[in-house]
């Protein structure tokens, strides 16, 4: 039986994650022998044609020619995962949706008119059906892992939607929020990082995206409750995954009443 | 007259997205064009109304393969903008986190992305087929790499500890001391590993190129430091602007970067070695004299030893930090804003990184400019590929093309970062 075939893409993005395949040191050469990793330019010239069983796509769609190249991803793709927060939310590039991206584009580049860009940055799913949004900015690699196995394995991949919080308890970290008043967006956070933050002493800024039910309304009050301003929550709700819904509609209600 | 192309839409085992074209009219050749069309994500733009705090998570983001590069020189330009120093245990942290980005990133580009050019595998799995023991090494360093990210940052790529003014938390001893069994392995693994390269064989290329590095009196510089060239220049950070300019070219979104007068100069371990040799560690500067390796290194394919040479001064300079370590205390300064501009370096794997803002009083950034090493590297890699076409016209594009290919992969080109970078064609007519 052949193996499946594995290809790896790259949109508006930066390479963080498709470099979580490669840091998974201990596990590549064995995922190499499970499929055959067919298309993965930043590891390999040779590329074979597709379609792919599987693929795993990184970065958000920001230009004419990526919004037309992902139509051709997704028509030679079983099975399409997106990986990362621009992927799954636009990246911290969304940050153009609030903007004017020509002036933008003039503050950058000398010749504005050489850029040939999209005024907004969007997630994948967006433009084409995903089969699997894997979240994070960066996303685990522990994850990465459980997805690629689940597919060989054809199965549902087993990526928890509760909280940071969960991840805090299990940690036995003392709760940044409430035992230092330290603002913490763990509480409307997906977990999958380890709850890294709060072990380092400062609050979670929300890398994974919102979590299932994320209760916006109650942590906006936790922080106003701990003097934090609105153009710093604005800023807070607005990085990695600023533009998934949860966030977005959070901090455009904020902005709104500014 | 016969004309031909090369043509490589997509260049492999670079970071990011690039191309390379190139035309030829009988021996002349009258196209060549190193593209970038990575699409540009505009950081300098919407960085302006952050506060300066959030800087060094913002700018990681440019980069998942040296993050902490964009976080020191954003740190360091925050601290200069707001005129305060931190403590020595401070900046020997800084270094070690700075050391583990090194060995993660040489030890990722020497023999998953470069090794396999000079044995002639498509890549490092390939290779694996026939050198297990080889790339299993080499995962290995990288592996020890991201564990000292991991241990001082939180995590590998993005790490979560580094703030302006230090760090939000500082490992304990023991943290660290977990360490040492895999740093002790590392620091034998790699100088195997300069001896593994030393025997590459090496195409001809040498050119007179201007090197441009950070040097500091009391070490090999990575976190701290001036800007020196091999013509002479020693200046700060802040009189960068007026030394180097970009430049922007229709064929690419990455911005190129020459000296006033239009020269191009080269940055990264060739440059930092020639400039800064005297201040190798005890077994990296006996490696690179094991290597045959004296400065100036002129032959840019010779960059995979210098790579190597790096990785073990890596490890020797953390089991040094390790050695030495005090936690700080506190492990952060607090850093007061300040109305101003800050102007901060650091030597990110690939080379000199730039960063400096304006903020005003209350810490909100009025203005950003960054400039990462692809973008000062990609004229002269323009200019390396000329050299090396005119020379090796007798060879068949599939030679040919692969030749290119690693020749631009000897500056291990970043074009995420530079997109603010590749795909090779070359055309014989």
């Amino acid at each position: 039986m052949s193996k499946p075939k594995l290809a790896v893409w790259k949109f508006a993005s930066c390479d963080g994650c498709q470099l979580s395949l490669l840091d998974a040191e201990d596990e590549l050469l064995a995922v190499a022998g499970a499929i055959e990793i067919a298309n993965f330019p930043e590891a390999s010239r040779e590329v074979a044609p597709g379609p792919y069983q599987l693929s795993l796509v990184e970065g958000s769609i920001t230009t004419p020619h990526d919004a037309a190249r992902i139509q051709q991803v997704r028509a030679e793709s079983e099975v399409l995962v997106t990986i990362g927060a621009c992927a799954t939310a636009g990246g911290i590039q969304a940050l153009r949706n609030w903007a004017d991206v020509a002036e933008f584009t003039s503050a950058v580049y000398a010749n504005p008119a050489f850029i040939d860009t999209l005024a907004t940055s969007t997630a994948i799913a967006d433009h084409v059906p995903v089969d699997f949004e894997l979240r994070g900015c960066p996303i685990s690699k522990h994850q990465l892992l459980e997805v690629v196995n689940a597919f060989l394995y054809g199965r549902r991949p087993d990526i928890p939607g509760y909280s940071v919080c969960i991840e805090c308890k299990r940690r036995g970290t003392t709760c940044a929020m409430v035992a230092d008043g330290t603002p913490c967006l763990g509480p409307v956070t997906q977990a999958g990082c380890g709850a890294i933050c709060p072990a380092y002493h400062r609050g979670c800024y929300g890398c994974f995206g919102p979590s299932e039910s994320a209760n916006l309304e109650s942590l906006i009050s936790e922080w106003q409750r701990l003097e934090v301003d609105k153009p710093t929550l604005v800023r807070a709700l607005r990085t990695y995954n600023g533009y998934a819904p949860e966030y977005r509609a959070a901090s455009e209600k904020l902005e709104a009443s500014l | 007259m016969t004309e031909r192309t090369i043509d490589v839409n997509y260049l492999a085992r670079v970071e990011g997205e690039g191309s390379l074209y190139v035309k030829l009219d009988g021996d002349q050749i009258t196209k060549l064009e190193f593209g970038i069309f990575e699409p540009p994500r505009f950081f300098e733009a919407f960085l302006r109304g952050r506060h300066f705090t959030e800087v060094p998570d913002i700018t990681s983001r440019i980069c998942g393969i040296c993050p902490i590069g964009y976080q020191t020189s954003s740190i360091n330009a925050m601290e200069d903008a707001c005129g305060v120093t931190v403590s020595p245990e401070i900046e020997a942290l800084r270094r070690l986190i700075y050391c583990g980005e090194w060995i993660e990133s040489h030890a990722l580009h020497l023999f998953l992305l470069h090794a396999p050019d000079f044995l002639g595998y498509e890549s490092a799995i390939h290779m694996a087929k026939d050198l297990p023991e080889e790339v299993e090494m080499g995962l290995r360093l990288k592996k020890i790499g991201n564990a000292i990210v991991q241990v001082v940052g939180g995590r590998e790529i993005h790490p979560i500890n580094k703030r302006v003014g230090g760090f939000y938390r500082a490992p304990t001893r023991r943290e660290l001391e977990t360490l040492r069994p895999d740093l002790e392995w590392g620091l034998d693994a790699a100088l195997r590993t300069a001896n593994l390269v030393t025997g590459f064989n090496f195409p001809d290329l040498e050119r007179d190129y201007l090197f441009v590095a950070m040097r500091h009196p009391d070490e090999y510089p990575m976190a701290r430091g001036r800007v020196v060239s091999s013509a002479g220049l020693d200046i700060s950070a802040a009189e960068y602007d007026s030394h180097f300019h970009e430049e922007h070219v229709e064929r690419s979104n990455a911005l190129h970067s020459v000296t006033g007068d239009g020269t191009p100069y080269h940055v990264g371990p060739m440059a930092r070695f020639n400039l800064n040799h005297e201040q190798l560690t005890p077994h990296a500067a006996a490696a690179a004299t094991r290597a045959g390796l004296t400065a100036p290194v002129i032959n840019p394919f010779r960059s995979i030893i210098v790579r190597a040479i790096e990785i073990i001064l890596s490890f020797e300079e953390s089991l040094r930090i390790i050695d030495e370590y005090r936690p700080p205390q506190p492990p952060a300064i607090d850093v007061p804003p300040r109305a101003g501009t800050g102007f901060g370096i650091s030597e990110a794997p690939r080379g000199l990184l730039y960063h400096r803002y304006r903020i005003d009083q209350a810490g909100i950034i009025e203005d950003a400019k960054i400039v990462p090493p692809t973008s000062q590297n990609q004229p002269t890699i323009e200019a390396d590929l000329f050299d090396l076409i005119s020379a090796n016209l007798a060879l068949s594009d599939e030679d040919l093309t692969w030749q290119c290919e690693q020749a631009i992969r000897n500056y291990d080109p970043c074009i995420s970062c530079a997109t603010h970078f590749l795909d090779l064609r070359i055309d014989r007519d």
